[in-house]
């Protein structure tokens, strides 16, 4: 078990094949630049270029303008203080979100996989189903019960929100991951006398690299970019990100400025983004932990 | 069991804290104007009450015309923790009257003579069993059309003042190769036609039978055909790539001259003006011909909320206030390009389009001829309205022919109403 | 998987001395699932309550029986949405798996600059589909997007309206679905891949396998609990489709790309029929639960 990746140390390949394998990833490449292109290129030109019908060419005036409004003069609310405010609203929120979630889908993969009880397949299969339950319908009873418990318009009751639609998924992820990993293991660790928290931390964790990294990806992705729960159980001095943009690009009877909306989503990505390029060296680095075998 | 009990407890309590509620003198206002200009608008009036010592406390939520505003009050409301002041349009504010959650205006209403400046039709909405319960910001009307006037010299067209001379007038742009009519393929764009052609076909006195009575004979007759029929005539005039087009980009087709004519309300003026180019000389704004007379309005609003505190009160009452002061209304409006919900302002700030819309809007007013939109939700209440919607589009997108989109129009209000 | 698990009975216990130890694991679990018994099952409960009372703006309690659903079955647009669920969920989920696969197992040969591909392979899912939206209608727009584009390089009569075709538009909605979430799948993939031990393949290698019989053979039936977490994930994904098409087609033209999300959001919120919402999000879950359940318990079960 991450040992080190199965296929790179035993398939060969030969340089007709590589050129193959480099032609099509990066012909798909190709496909998921493209709406980047479209984005990045767009918020660099005045926007009577783009209502005049270039949206697609490079821009024949190179602008900044729209970035430095989007960040911190376009109009969000009735203030003109851009996105740049609503950065450490969502960090708040989210960093806390993700880090409970994630550990507690880890705790709970790891009980579901290595201290089996009887119905835990049941338990696994109710935590599971939770995924698909539909925000929407959801929004109303929570309010109500967001109310009963005095946090609606806290931050730590979005946070608890996010937990709670989140701990199916994180589950998921670390008990499909822990099923692979060798229980042997973690039985000569109980016979060695290690206790239950003491195998999580030293055996369990340390192997966790790869799939930590698409838990904290996906946790990270889905609550920095919700909109319905951050809009409907913030209040005016917690709003996140989301809602920002969404005031920045939605407007139903005022101009358009499509250039800023474009640089706004790109602001509004860039911490996902960070999270996916510092987070994806632990793919590598998952292989590296050869503590587990080797 | 217990243990399970006991550990979801002592998280819930972990997490409690007290939410934090507005202070006394605190508006806290949900809205959803959050483009430049109108969000610059609104800004006049957060100065102003911040003058008279009143924080105001932004709960911006834009998207859908307001709908995802409407959805977060409802999680606010229910959560025990409403806003003191919500923006809202048209039937919104009588379903929360009805429900029992709004606030009471009649004292600054009365001490400031609102019943006398207000247009009947919009106070409508704004009390609900004779008591104030709002306070009317501007009024936006949908029956203009937006021409390009160098499109329309250089083809020899002459602003149209009938139905019939409208539809030659499109033909010969058509004809010399122009996208006659720039038009958006989103149901409220839909329905915002339907608006014009509703009146110019049947006029105010059906109108007001089929679509704010609801009225299944006049729904079903065949005025309503034509109605229809005419639609179908003017899905003729749009381009092919209408379909999902943003509103703004079927008025740039306009400003840039590769189309003639637009038929929105009269925000898309705020597209115009920001591109440099000036009323009755590089455009044209007009009445859809056979409509002149009537005004079909939509009106936004601030609904106030109960609350329990007489501090709080007093804030909304100066927030009313400061809105219905005349000179709020002329600095707003004349940005959002609507015209004020009081009819005894000056008209002098405005520009050539605003002039006439607040010139019409008064006649109107008098003649009774000021009738509520019916793709903006002031004919009649949300659900009747998306079900309008869904037959208009069907049709205009040629999923029903008009007798068929008659008969579906007549059941979908039935079910609905 | 073979059975790799075990129960901590197979473990000697120590002599009597652990309630605690005993109960410790079931203590660890037992607030996730009190929460999703509330938060989500007795939602649940209550959103089949509410599908059968007279709420219109906010939830009310007069009992009309199966009045809700009755109406629901007669609205067209339902239907439209149900057949664009299975239309849009089947490609969505198969596309999405075999891109993954392939594109993981293609990144995993040592690849030069594999974290960069990675990135861009990845990156759809950090952006919010309120603007990527915009950037794919402009695209996918005949007007202004790649058939503008190839048609100004010459290739005239070439013709990509699917966008703006009842029939078609479905289609494109897949196709941006696809570019935000097969990236991420990809990375499950490739967690997976990572964590499959390479004695077995060593061993296979020798005996002379090849790559492609060592995939097939040895790597993907490996990848099984991979598979299965990229099956709830994109199932969650399409039956949630909601951004989406908001910012890519709103729904049109017309009705022809609504999806019971969207359905479920305008009922309940937008116009104001939240009986008829209620109804539609209890069917979803209904059918949704006629799916996911035999697939999760047959996955579960062989494990034993």
């Amino acid at each position: 078990m991450a040992g080190s990746s199965a296929s790179q140390q035993v398939v060969r390949t030969g340089a007709g094949a590589r050129f193959v394998i480099y032609t099509i990833l990066i012909l798909f490449c190709l496909y998921y630049l493209v709406p980047l292109y479209v984005m990045v290129v767009n918020s660099l030109k005045p926007l009577g270029e783009i209502t005049s019908g270039g949206m697609m060419s490079l821009p024949r005036e190179w602008t900044l303008a729209p970035w430095h409004s989007a960040w911190s003069t376009a109009q969000v609310g009735v203030e003109a203080t851009g996105l740049r405010p609503f950065f450490l609203n969502s960090i708040l929120m989210v960093v806390p979100a993700v880090a409970l979630s994630t550990f507690f889908g880890a705790l709970n993969g790891y009980v579901l996989t290595k201290w089996r009880f009887r119905g835990d397949t049941l338990v696994f299969g109710l935590l599971l189903f939770a995924c698909f339950i539909p925000f929407q319908m959801v929004l109303i009873p929570m309010a109500r019960m967001l109310g009963l418990m005095h946090a609606a318009g806290t931050v730590p009751g979005l946070i608890f929100v996010h937990l709670v639609y989140g701990i199916g998924f994180s589950t998921l992820y670390f008990r499909n991951y822990y099923q692979q990993f060798p229980t042997e293991l973690v039985r000569a660790a109980m016979i060695d006398g290690a206790g239950f928290f003491t195998i999580f931390r030293r055996i369990m964790l340390p192997a966790s690299g790869p799939i930590a990294v698409v838990c904290i990806i996906w946790q990270f992705t889905n609550i920095w970019n919700d909109f319905l729960f951050g809009a409907s159980f913030s209040d005016f001095d917690s709003q996140p990100m989301t809602v920002a943009l969404n005031n920045l690009v939605q407007s139903s009877t005022g101009v358009k400025e499509y250039n800023v909306h474009f640089a706004g989503a790109i602001l509004a990505a860039l911490p996902t983004l960070f999270v996916y390029i510092v987070a994806g060296r632990f793919f590598v680095r998952g292989l590296m932990a050869g503590s587990v075998k080797g | 069991m217990r243990r399970y009990l006991g550990g979801a407890a002592s998280l819930l309590a972990a997490l409690m804290v007290t939410s934090s509620m507005a202070r006394a003198a605190d508006v806290e206002v949900l809205h959803w104007w959050t483009s430049g200009g109108e969000a610059a608008a609104l800004n006049v009036l957060k100065d102003k009450l911040q003058s008279q010592g009143i924080t105001w406390k932004d709960m911006p939520v834009a998207g859908g015309g307001g709908t995802e505003a409407m959805t977060v009050l409802r999680a606010r409301v229910t959560a025990g923790n409403p806003p003191t002041a919500v923006q809202m349009l048209g039937f919104d504010i009588q379903d929360w009257a009805k429900e029992g959650a709004l606030g009471n205006l009649d004292e600054v209403a009365s001490a400031e003579g609102w019943d006398a400046v207000v247009p009947e039709a919009l106070q409508r909405f704004s009390k609900y069993d004779g008591h104030w319960i709002a306070a009317p910001v501007n009024v936006h009307s949908t029956n203009w059309v937006w021409a390009n006037k160098s499109v329309l010299d250089g083809l020899g067209i002459a602003e149209p003042k009938t139905w019939d001379e409208f539809i030659a007038a499109l033909q010969k742009v058509k004809d010399a190769g122009k996208v006659a009519l720039a038009h958006g393929g989103q149901p409220w764009q839909d329905a915002t036609l339907f608006d014009g052609v509703v009146l110019a076909t049947g006029g105010v006195d059906f109108y007001k039978k089929a679509f704010v009575e609801l009225d299944p004979e006049a729904l079903g007759s065949d005025t309503m055909k034509q109605v229809f029929d005419r639609m179908t005539v003017l899905r003729g005039f749009v381009d092919d790539n209408f379909s999902g087009r943003d509103w703004n980009l079927a008025s740039a087709m306009v400003i840039k001259g590769d189309a003639a004519f637009q038929i929105m309300g009269d925000w898309a003026k705020g597209e115009f003006l920001k591109a440099g180019k000036v009323p009755d000389e590089d455009f044209l704004c007009f009445r859809v011909p056979g409509s002149e007379t009537a005004v079909s309005f939509n009106s936004d609003q601030f609904a106030i909320f109960a609350v329990s505190s007489d501090d709080a009160r007093k804030a909304q009452a100066t927030m009313a206030s400061d809105i219905m002061s005349p000179d709020f209304q002329i600095a707003f409006n004349k940005v959002k390009g609507s015209v004020p919900a009081r009819t005894d302002v000056p008209k002098d700030d405005f520009d050539a389009c605003g002039q006439k819309g607040m010139e019409q809007l008064a006649a109107a007013n008098e003649a009774g001829t000021l009738v509520g939109s019916i793709a903006h939700g002031h004919a009649n209440p949300a659900a009747v309205k998306n079900a309008i919607y869904d037959v208009v589009t069907a049709e205009f997108n040629g999923e029903y022919d008009s007798a068929t989109a008659v008969e579906e129009l007549v059941t979908a209000v039935e079910i609905n109403k | 998987m073979a059975s790799t698990t075990d129960t901590h009975r197979d473990v000697p216990q120590r002599a009597g001395s652990d309630w605690l130890r005993d109960a410790l694991p079931k203590l660890v679990l037992s607030p996730s699932l009190a929460i999703v018994l509330v938060f989500v099952y007795g939602f649940i409960l209550f959103t089949v309550y509410l599908s059968f009372t007279d709420s219109r703006i906010l939830p009310s309690y007069g009992w009309v029986s199966w009045l809700n659903y009755d109406r629901l079955f007669s609205i067209r647009e339902w239907k439209i949405a149900v057949v664009n669920l299975l239309i849009f969920g089947a490609l969505y989920i198969v596309i999405c798996c075999v891109l993954g696969l392939a594109l993981a197992i293609l990144l995993d040969q040592k690849v030069r600059a594999e974290g960069f591909i990675r990135t861009i392979y990845l990156y759809p899912m950090a952006l919010s589909f309120i603007v990527t939206g915009i950037a794919w209608k402009w695209f996918l727009d005949p007007g202004i997007g790649l058939q503008a584009v190839v048609r100004s390089w010459g290739w005239e009569s070439f013709t990509f309206t699917w966008i703006k075709d009842s029939d078609m538009a479905i289609y494109t909605i897949v196709i941006a679905a696809v570019w935000q979430t097969s990236g991420f799948v990809m990375a499950m993939f490739l967690a997976g891949l990572r964590g499959i031990d390479n004695e077995v393949m060593k061993a296979a290698q020798i005996d002379g396998a090849s790559s492609f019989a060592l995939y097939r053979r040895i790597v993907i039936p490996q990848l099984r609990p991979a598979f299965m977490s990229a099956f709830v994930v994109l199932a969650h994904m399409a039956i949630k489709s909601y951004d989406l098409i908001i910012a890519l087609t709103g729904g049109g033209p017309g009705t022809a790309t609504s999806m019971p999300a969207t359905f479920m959001y305008s009922y309940t919120f937008t116009r104001n029929q939240m009986g008829i919402g209620a109804a539609s999000a209890t069917i979803m879950m209904m059918s949704i639960a006629a799916i996911m359940v035999p697939y999760i318990y047959s996955e579960l079960r062989e494990k034993k």
